[in-house]
């Protein structure tokens, strides 16, 4: 039997291509069905081919205002998370001290809880200090949950530094700060740009802890849960499809940066 | 005998961890610290402690609440909700092991097989990430409708008898059925158990399969003694960074399932935002927490990796 000797010794290439499959099957859907027609409000079956919705992406009304809200969210959340998590990322890494072991343990307890547990927990501490859910009610939810991903995207890259460049640039008479800013940043950099490229990607998903928090504000998360209750425009497809060509285009063009960086140096 | 049973210790020298040296200013870690640990104490840990106490208080939404130290809200839920719990459980733990058997022979690839393709790939697994996670979901009713490809090959298959004996689809669809919602977790948190699979398989020496295979063992005594083992890292985080997600997730339930696969998070969610009963929804949450954490340490102890926590 060729066939079954051939299938034993790619196993796990057909296996690994198998579940890859499995994983962009939805975006194909999602991408294919941006192209079509629909009869109804949903948007489940195919029925015709047409261009319409990628023409007129914002052409429903409120898609493209809840798709700002989640853009200026994920923007102020990324930056507020990187800030701050970078900072406890070097104290974490750099220091000895006492809390060390608590402060740990606040970090890594909010990435093992499940998010509705998080979310309730949150609004209830809202609904008793009688905030005004909404814009910033979502940013400060949005900056917790992402902060402890940061700090551990942060750390990883901290703890394989070598602390000898420090030396070295000390040894040349660089001052601390001169140290830090020529030497340890560069290259924490890509641990700190992929903490930032995280926190983006969760606050803009999330739905969850965004559901019990926004009030009447609405994310583009939230939009599409409404419209899987009301009717699924064809434009909410574009908007997927978009961003997954975005991601792709975005990491391809850093490897070829990093990839051309790396052939100079060399 | 018992040490043979053990796991031998790992072949490279791991690095005791090393001591960050002592820097001028003793307090400066502390203001590295204070803006990041008190955002987090402010919004994550006193919000718990605000649950905790509303899930012991009585009264009603128009008069107000009061702390009484009403511990039967906890019992009261959890013999209403029990099978909900169950479910989370039992979907959650599918999906789980769904995950790691679909997860590992793609983190194996990545690592070891993939050559020029490597980066390619992990492009695709990482990329879907970007497209919200709730268009991807709807996308699965269109992959499992009613009279669709999957359901007429499964069908055709036979393959829906035998989940229909299971009870885990009914009759000729596997929308809104326990299956479309293990389907749509696994789906959903697949990426979770690939990425750390992937770095703790790529850790591993290569030459420890050459040393396997020029010992006599065959391939698939040199994954199970030799690969498995030392990737269990991956696999305990990975099983964790499944697990916990889907057992409070709410959204593939919704989307996918019907009343009848109503996990606890879709309880927890009704409750607090439609219902309003804000007692009961506190103490469902913390029960979910707490059985949590059980399981997980549990879990923990059991695998041996304690220094993951």
């Amino acid at each position: 039997m060729p066939f079954l000797n051939w299938l034993k010794r790619h196993f796990v290439v057909i296996a690994g291509l198998l579940t890859l499959g499995y994983l962009l099957l939805p975006n194909v859907v999602v991408t294919v069905f941006s192209f079509n027609r629909p009869k109804g409000r949903f948007n489940y079956e195919w029925q015709q081919f047409s261009t319409d919705a990628w023409k007129d992406p914002c052409g429903v009304s409120d898609l493209c205002g809840s798709l700002s809200v989640s853009l200026q969210i994920a923007f102020w959340a990324t930056l507020g998370a990187t800030a701050l998590g970078t900072l406890i990322a070097f104290a974490l890494v750099r220091y000895r001290f006492r809390a060390r072991g608590a402060v740990n343990s606040l970090i890594f307890l909010p990435m093992a809880m499940p998010e509705v547990v998080m979310a309730a927990s949150l609004l209830t501490l809202f609904l008793n200090m009688g905030a005004q859910l909404g814009f910033w009610t979502i940013l400060i939810a949005h900056i917790m949950f992402c902060l402890s991903f940061v700090v551990t995207a942060v750390k990883a890259r901290v703890m394989s530094m070598d602390p000898r460049l420090e030396q070295a640039a000390q040894d040349l008479y660089a001052g601390p700060f001169q140290t830090f800013i020529r030497v340890t940043l560069p290259i924490a950099a890509p641990g700190i740009a992929a903490g930032a490229l995280l926190a983006f990607a969760l606050s803009f998903d999330d739905f969850i802890i965004t559901n019990f928090n926004a009030g009447s504000t609405v994310t583009f998360p939230m939009f599409v849960w409404g419209s899987a209750q009301r009717g699924t425009p064809v434009q909410i497809n574009v908007i997927g499809t978009a961003m997954f060509l975005v991601a792709v285009l975005l990491v391809l063009a850093s490897m070829v940066i990093s990839n051309r960086r790396n052939r100079q140096k060399a | 005998m018992a040490t043979l049973t053990e796991a031998p210790p790992p072949l490279t020298p791991t690095a005791p961890e090393k001591k960050p040296p002592r820097r001028r200013g003793r307090f400066t870690p502390y203001w590295l610290l204070l803006p990041g640990i008190l955002w987090l104490l402010v919004f994550f840990a006193l919000p718990m402690i605000y649950q905790a106490s509303t899930s012991v208080q009585t009264g009603s939404l128009e008069e107000g609440y009061k702390v009484t130290w009403h511990f039967v809200t906890y019992w009261d839920a959890l013999s209403e909700y029990w099978p909900q719990f169950l479910r989370s459980v039992a979907y959650a733990a599918a999906a789980t092991v769904l995950c790691l058997v679909l997860g590992y022979p793609l983190a194996y690839l990545i690592a070891f097989r993939a050559g020029r393709w490597r980066n390619l790939i992990m492009i695709l697994v990482i990329a879907p990430f970007f497209t919200s996670f709730l268009i991807r979901t709807l996308a699965w009713k269109t992959i499992l409708a009613d009279g669709g490809p999957v359901v007429g090959a499964l069908n055709t298959l036979h393959v829906l008898d035998v989940t229909n004996w299971l009870g885990w689809t009914a009759g000729d669809r596997v929308l809104a059925t326990p299956l479309a919602v293990v389907c749509g977790l696994t789906y959903n948190f697949l990426p979770f158990m690939i990425l750390p699979l992937y770095t703790s398989l790529e850790r591993i020496d290569g030459r420890l399969h050459e040393a396997a295979g020029d010992l006599y063992a065959r391939p698939i005594t040199v994954f199970r003694k030799v690969t498995f083992p030392l990737s269990m890292p991956g696999v305990v985080s990975g099983t964790l960074l499944t697990f916990i997600p889907a057992a409070g997730d709410y959204v593939n339930a919704d989307l996918l399932g019907s009343t009848d696969t109503r996990m606890i998070g879709n309880v927890i969610q009704s409750q607090f935002l439609r219902i309003l009963d804000y007692p009961t929804a506190a103490a469902l949450s913390f029960i979910l927490m707490a059985a949590i954490l059980v399981m997980v340490t549990v879990y923990i102890r059991r695998s041996g990796t304690e220094d993951l926590v």
